[in-house]
């Protein structure tokens, strides 16, 4: 019997999906700029879209559900960006810096 | 079994440098003090990706995420960077306290990762399902336009109210100076 190959074994996926969430949390706490926290906002969506295409390469009889699915995240994702972004240099015009620290106006 | 005899190796060892390279970009994209190379590591962390997609047999999907991500998230957030000069600040506060608050954002990440990698390693995936189609292009087209249809004319939607409260929200504030 020969072991499996990499790429046909499903936890190896897993865990990389595993580390790319664990790494952008760990970005969005520490983070102390908005385009930042933004950045490893994107690491979580990639982590989320690497953990669908895994499932379905490897449980889902229908394999073009998991492509689509990815795709729509991939399209939410743009939007999503080009919403922040523009919230962002509407905050830098406001306040002549995006640090979070410093946008504390509603800090009661 | 392939003719060519060290095949298995070679595909395993490019399986490996994609899976090294998402990692690797994504700590950069994480660790950097400076927003430029974090957008670098982002760029690096999708095309590690895009291998990854390529070896879950989804070269669509690869495209498209060095399309969408490389060029243009990466390319959209570098022209923020540029109008915003966003560079992490120095540590100015206390310096206990930014240890502490570090320190406890790492431990939740870590008992995160190894529970999630406990949960994966753990289980048996092996279990073989019956395909229905094979996910070539055509076929995600055909679902696209039959089954998700719908999804798909709401994206479009979402897509278009993203473009205008976009340009809405960037537009306002501006003075002539």
């Amino acid at each position: 019997m020969t072991p499996t190959p990499l790429p046909d074994r499903p936890d190896l996926y897993f865990i990389v999906a595993a580390l790319l969430l664990a790494i952008g949390i760990f970005g969005l706490l520490r983070r102390r700029t908005l385009i930042g926290m933004l950045i490893s906002g994107e690491l979580i969506f990639s982590a989320a879209s690497l953990n669908l295409m895994a499932f379905n390469r490897f449980r889902v009889p229908d394999p073009t559900v998991g492509q689509i699915f990815v795709l729509f995240i991939m399209g939410l994702a743009a939007a999503e960006i080009a919403i922040a972004l523009s919230i962002i240099i509407a905050v830098y015009r406001n306040y002549r810096s995006v640090k979070t620290k410093e946008l504390s106006e509603l800090n009661g | 079994m392939t003719s060519f005899p060290a095949s298995q190796m070679i595909v395993g060892g490019v399986f490996l440098l994609c899976a090294a390279t998402t990692v690797a970009g994504a700590l950069i994209a994480a660790l950097t003090a400076r927003i430029i190379r974090s957008v670098c590591g982002l760029a690096i962390c999708c095309i590690g990706l895009a291998g990854l997609y390529y070896f879950l047999h989804s070269p669509f999907l690869a495209l498209m995420e060095i399309l969408i991500y490389v060029g243009a998230v990466c390319v959209t957030i570098v022209f923020a960077v540029m109008l915003a000069e966003p560079d992490e600040p120095v540590r100015d506060d206390k310096l206990s306290s930014t240890i502490l608050w570090g320190g406890f954002a790492l431990l939740i990440c870590v008992a995160m990762f190894c529970g999630l990698w406990y949960l994966g390693a753990h289980q048996d995936w092996t279990t073989p399902v019956v395909r229905v189609n094979d996910g070539s292009i055509a076929q995600i087209g055909r679902s696209l336009l039959t089954t998700y249809s719908m999804a798909f004319e709401l994206i479009s939607l979402a897509l278009l109210v993203a473009i205008i409260g976009a340009l809405a929200i960037a537009r306002t504030g501006r003075t002539k100076e």
